[in-house]
This record gives structure tokens, C-alpha cells and sequence, in this order.
């Protein structure tokens, strides 16, 4: 089998055997709400990073408005979850068609956004990208949606008015947040999850996929061989920001009320926290990274109440040494000695294995 | 190569690619299939290239040489897109292609390597030369997501035609390593190969003997006589080397600050004393 088949189906079955396991354990009691929320949340966490990973990673483009994307896709499949039940649809279908609404207006604004994006490289389009999440969160920080027996009525940074009163059904309300059907549980995460995966991997392992790392790796040679480069990257754009959608769909309708604000900066930069320190291009270090790294703040506030002070201290230690584990020369070095070892042992255990039969 | 092309014709499938043969073969002995017309190119003050004319006939091994910075590499970007020239004229096959893209350019039929090496480094070297085959497959992206049949069956010809080249190049038994573990020498017959992955008419190679030992050169020779016979190839080379430019190139042209010295036969334009001179300095 091919190196990189047999890779995806290590991470996409242990993902799959991950969310079993744990959704026989909640199914059977065993978990308190306490964690189920905290799986729900890492699984929604797990969605933005590997799609993160396909423009960080794959397309070699450092983008800090992964947010952005997110707060599209929650806002927008919120106005279509809440419509779709108050006019009598079934909860899961609602639900449904909000969150592939939710992923393909991402995937319609991060196109636009795209476009010109696109042409930049580097630092350049790192800054762009902050720029277009933060006027993305305040875009949804100044819209209000409401409903009424008339149709729908829109509002920029007023609340529409001339509402009729007893039919009033107030969707985004603007810097007040949204709050959108509780409709999000683990299996709904876990079936999104598994289903980007498989989008994520199919496509880096296509010529879709070659295309994008051709260009990472030298443009001009990309170029050479007749690969169009601005479609490539914009392709790989648009689809991490369609997955980012689902994403903040799910987020969205896991929370009781969602303020736009929480899809501000901090959140992309958490999110490329989870990317880089899991491996650029490898989406099972994405996954792992946002389990290890979302879980460990929250356990140290479960270990003990005073640590709880020292919480960000320690996490942001442990991100330090992670940080000087993976990159530093030192390490690198001391890493690749233990790398050749364990070869070594391995080739003489062979050797003498085959002596003896 | 000819023989799976014509076991593959989903996967090459240019359907024009019949006619221009026929095209091709009707004018060959006649019409360049390169020709450059008073070719220039200016970067501020200075004229890098200055008035080149150039004519390639097909299957071809030219030659182009000159002291370093006299203006070689910049004639290969200009004719492939990379530089746009200042004035001047090239046409492929009689069609002017003169300031298109180097996408557009590589399409029409020409592919190259380049001085400093340039590989998907972090790919391995299969996937180095599936990125130059895939214009020919026609499977969408959507399919590659879906996994649909042509996915499976053109990425499994891709693999097939890719491991062919590699063989030729006996890059083979290292095909899953990456392109950056190979050793330099390997690393330009890489190159090669994924230039020849476009199915080019005609292949620019930059300096590909640039840091080879006299053996590896030897070797290489070999290899640039086996492609032009093998994939019917057209090819124009810029060289250091004199024992490989002399052993293998039928036609050189000499440039020297921008401009032509000499140009003609090989072993003429190397008993030149003009180009003995530019050469080894007076
Ligand atoms: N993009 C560029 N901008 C300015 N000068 C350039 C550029 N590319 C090449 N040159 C100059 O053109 C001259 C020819 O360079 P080049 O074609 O690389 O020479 P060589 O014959 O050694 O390949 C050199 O003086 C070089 O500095
Ligand atoms: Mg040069």
C-alpha cells in the first residue's frame, strides 16, 4: 500500500475508533456533562485546525482570519437553523441545511476574500487575512436579522424597526450575539469531523493536492510545469474556508449564546497554535495537538483551585518547551539520534532474529 | 514514451496533438521548430540580452554558452515566460509566443530545469514528476474528493507513465524518497525528468552538468542523448562544460554581455578565436 494511504487511514481510523469509544462511554453514562461538553468543543476545535492545516500546511500560507471564517458559518447557519424551525422543520434538517449553509457561505466569502489575497505571499498575506477576520467579526458585530409575519428585516447597526410585535422572532442581534437552537451533541461533531477528514485527505492526496504543495514549495517551478498557480491556491482557500464554516456552524449551536466578538483574533491565533506545534501538513498532528493542548488548560483547572491562578503560566510554559522541542537544533539533533538508535536496534533485532531461524 | 502515449490516449489527450505532428512533419526539414528574433531584454541600465536571433530545427542538440553573466539564464526566462522581453520575437512551431505566461508557455510545448536547482522539496520524487503530468490527466477536483473511477484509473496511468521516466533517469528505486534527501546529481536528472513530464516539444536544460564529477557528466551525456532519441525531444542547452557541450551539441551560439559572438557548428565556433578569447580572457 502507498505511504500515504496507509498514513490517512491510521489517522482517519483512529479518529473514527476515538469517537466510538468515547460516544459508547457517554451513551453509557460514564461521562459527566462537564466532559461531553469539553468533547464536543476539542471536536469543533479539531475541524478548524486540520482545515487550517490545508492553507497553513499544504498551501504554505500563513492565515490569521481562520476566525473570520467561522464567524460567517455560525452566524449564517444560525439565521437558517432558527427560520427553519420556527416554520415547523424537523430539528435535524434544519440543522443539516445550516451547516452546509454555513460552509458555503464561508466558502463564498473566503473566494471573494481570495481573490485578491491571493496575489500576496508571505507576510504580506498573513496581515491581509488578520485584517479581513477582524472585519468579518465586526461585520457580524453590527447586523441585526428579525423576523415577523412580514418577511424578514434587516438592520446595520440599529435594530430594524416597525417590527410587528407579537410575531417578533429576533435572530442576530448584533454585538448582543445570537441564540441559535441547542441542535450540536457529539455524534453530529464526530460525523462532521470524520466527513472533513476525508474531504481534507482526498483532496491533499490528489493532483488538486500536488498542485497546492508544488506551489508551497517553489512557484516558479510550479509554474514551469504548467500549474496554475492563483487557481490552486485560491481552490485550497476557499475549501479550508468552507470547513472553517461547518466549524463555527457547530460552535454556533453549541452554545447558549454566541457573542461575535469571540471570533476575534485570539481565536485564529489559538487555532494556528494548534497547527504549527501539531506539524504543518500532517492533520493528524493537528488532531492531536488540539486534544493535548485544548485538554491541558482544563485540566490544570481541575487538578487543584490554586493552580487555577497559575493556569495560563503553565500553558503557556508547556507551549514554550513544545516550541523549543520541535524546532530548536539542539533537540532536532537529539531527536534524530534517538530516531537512528531506535533504527539501529531495530536492524540488529532483525539480524539476529534471521540467525537464529 | 510513443508507445504509451498511444496506450493512454485518455490521459494524454490532446486531441490536436495528431495534427500537429502531421504539421510538424510536413515543414520539419524546412522551419525552425525555435525561432528568436532580435531578442532583448533590459533591466535598468543594463542590456542583459541585446538582439539574440536564434533558429532550432527539431531533434536538435543546441548549444548555448558564454562567460557567467553573459546573459544565458536570462534568455531562458525570457523564453519561458518568466521575463518579459523588452523587444524582440519568439515563435514555437511558427506561433508567437512572445510575452505569454510561463503556464501558457509550458503548455505550448516547452519545459525546462533550472540553473539553481528548483524541486518540490518537501514532495517525494514520484510526486515530483506526477505535478508535471498533471495537465494531461482531465479528472476534477470534485472527482479526486468523490474518489470516482477516473481518479483511480488516471492517477494509476500517472503512477505508471511517472515510474517510466523514472527509469530512464534510474530514479526509480528512490521513488519515495524526498526530492531534498536526493544527492545534487540526482536532484538535476530529477529536474529533467519532471520537465519531461509535460510531454514537451522542446526542453531547456540550465547547467545540467553544473557540480557533477567527470563520470556523473559522462553519464548525463548518455542520458541528454537518450531523451533526444528516445522522446523525440528538441533540446537547447546552456553549458559550462566544454567536453560535454563539444560531445554532444551539434550547434552552438556564444553570447558575451547580452550579445552573439559566434554562431554555428560546434567545432567552429569553438576553434573561434573570438570565443578563445572571451573565454580565456586576453
Ligand atoms: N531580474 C534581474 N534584475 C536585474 N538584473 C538581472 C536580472 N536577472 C539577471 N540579471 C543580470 O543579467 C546579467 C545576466 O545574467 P544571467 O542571465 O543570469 O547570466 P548567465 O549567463 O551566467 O546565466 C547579469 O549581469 C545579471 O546580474
Ligand atoms: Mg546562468
Amino acid at each position: 500500500m502507498r505511504k500515504t494511504t496507509k498514513n490517512n487511514l491510521i489517522t482517519f481510523g483512529g479518529t473514527l475508533i476515538l469517537c466510538v469509544v468515547l460516544g459508547i462511554l457517554m451513551q453509557a453514562g460514564k461521562l459527566n456533562s462537564m466532559t461531553t461538553g469539553l468533547m464536543v468543543t476539542i471536536g469543533i476545535y479539531i475541524i478548524a485546525s486540520t482545515s487550517l492545516n490545508l492553507t497553513v500546511g499544504v498551501l504554505g500560507e500563513l492565515s490569521l482570519g481562520h476566525a473570520g471564517f467561522m464567524c460567517i458559518g455560525a452566524f449564517s447557519s444560525a439565521t437558517v437553523s432558527t427560520l427553519m424551525i420556527n416554520g415547523g422543520a424537523p430539528n435535524w434538517l434544519s440543522f443539516a441545511v445550516a451547516i452546509i449553509f454555513g460552509a458555503i457561505m464561508a466558502a463564498i466569502l473566503g473566494f471573494l476574500i481570495g481573490i485578491p489575497v491571493m496575489r500576496l505571499r508571505g507576510d504580506y498575506l498573513a496581515i491581509v487575512t488578520l485584517g479581513f477576520g477582524e472585519i468579518l467579526k465586526s461585520l457580524f458585530n453590527n447586523i441585526y436579522i428579525t423576523s415577523d409575519k412580514n418577511g424578514l428585516h434587516f438592520g446595520f447597526t440599529n435594530p430594524p424597526k416597525n417590527i410587528d410585535a407579537s410575531t417578533k422572532l429576533e435572530i442576530l442581534r448584533g454585538p448582543k450575539g445570537t441564540s441559535a437552537p441547542d441542535l450540536t451533541n457529539f455524534w453530529v461533531v464526530a460525523a462532521v469531523l470524520l466527513i472533513c477528514l476525508i474531504i481534507l485527505m482526498t483532496f491533499i492526496d490528489s493532483k488538486s493536492g500536488r498542485a497546492c504543495m508544488a506551489v508551497r514549495d517553489n512557484y516558479i517551478a510550479a509554474q514551469s510545469v504548467g500549474i496554475n498557480v492563483t487557481k490552486f491556491r485560491l481552490m485550497a482557500f476557499t475549501l479550508s474556508a468552507a470547513i472553517a464554516g461547518a466549524a463555527g456552524a457547530l460552535y454556533m449551536h453549541s452554545l447558549a449564546n454566541m457573542l461575535p466578538k469571540k471570533f476575534d483574533y485570539n481565536l485564529s491565533i489559538l487555532i494556528l497554535v494548534y497547527v504549527v506545534l501539531g506539524g504543518l501538513g500532517s492533520l493528524r498532528g493537528s488532531i492531536i495537538a488540539t486534544i493535548v493542548l485544548y485538554a491541558i488548560p482544563e485540566l490544570l483547572r481541575g487538578i487543584n483551585q490554586n493552580i487555577v491562578n497559575y493556569r495560563m503560566l503553565i500553558y503557556a510554559i508547556i507551549l514554550i518547551c513544545l516550541m523549543l522541542w520541535k524546532n530548536a537544533p539542539v533537540f532536532i539533533n537529539m531527536r534524530e539520534k534517538i530516531k537512528a538508535k531506535c533504527k539501529k536496534s531495530k536492524t540488529a533485532d532483525l539480524t539476529s532474529g534471521g540467525a537464529e531461524a | 514514451m510513443s508507445e504509451l502515449e498511444k496506450n493512454t490516449p485518455e490521459v494524454q489527450g490532446e486531441n490536436t496533438a495528431v495534427e500537429q505532428k502531421a504539421a510538424e512533419t510536413s515543414e520539419k526539414s524546412s522551419a525552425p521548430m525555435l525561432e528568436v528574433r532580435e531578442l532583448s531584454i533590459q533591466f535598468g541600465g543594463l542590456r542583459a540580452v541585446d538582439g539574440l536571433n536564434l533558429k532550432i530545427k527539431k531533434h536538435q542538440l543546441y548549444g548555448l554558452i558564454g562567460p557567467n553573466g553573459a546573459g544565458k539564464t536570462t534568455v531562458f526566462n525570457m523564453l519561458t515566460g518568466v521575463y518579459k522581453p523588452t523587444s524582440g520575437a519568439i515563435f514555437l512551431d511558427g506561433v508567437n509566443i512572445t510575452g505569454k505566461s510561463p503556464v501558457e508557455i509550458n503548455k505550448s510545448g516547452i519545459a525546462r530545469t533550472f540553473q539553481n536547482i528548483r524541486l518540490f522539496k518537501e514532495m517525494s520524487v514520484l510526486d515530483n514528476v506526477k505535478v508535471g503530468m498533471q495537465n494531461s490527466t482531465k479528472y476534477t477536483t470534485i472527482e479526486g474528493i468523490l474518489r470516482l473511477p477516473r481518479y483511480f484509473k488516471e492517477e494509476k496511468l500517472m503512477t505508471e507513465r511517472a515510474i517510466e521516466l523514472l527509469k530512464v533517469f534510474e530514479l526509480d528505486g528512490e521513488k519515495d524518497a524526498l526530492s531534498a534527501n536526493l544527492p545534487y546529481g540526482k536532484q538535476r536528472k530529477l529536474e529533467i525528468a519532471r520537465a519531461l513530464a509535460t510531454n514537451p516539444k522542446l526542453l531547456l536544460l540550465d547547467e545540467p552538468a553544473a557540480g557533477m564529477n567527470p563520470n556523473e557528466t559522462e553519464e548525463l551525456m548518455n542520458t541528454i542523448r537518450f531523451v533526444r532519441d528516445k522522446f523525440d525531444m528538441t533540446i537547447l542547452l546552456i553549458e559550462h562544460d566544454m567536453k560535454l557541450v563539444s560531445g554532444i551539441c551539434e550547434e552552438l551560439t556564444v553570447l558575451n554581455f547580452g550579445q552573439e559572438l559566434a554562431q554555428g557548428e560546434t567545432s567552429a565556433v569553438l576553434n573561434d578565436p573570438k570565443v578563445i578569447t572571451a573565454y580565456l580572457g586576453d
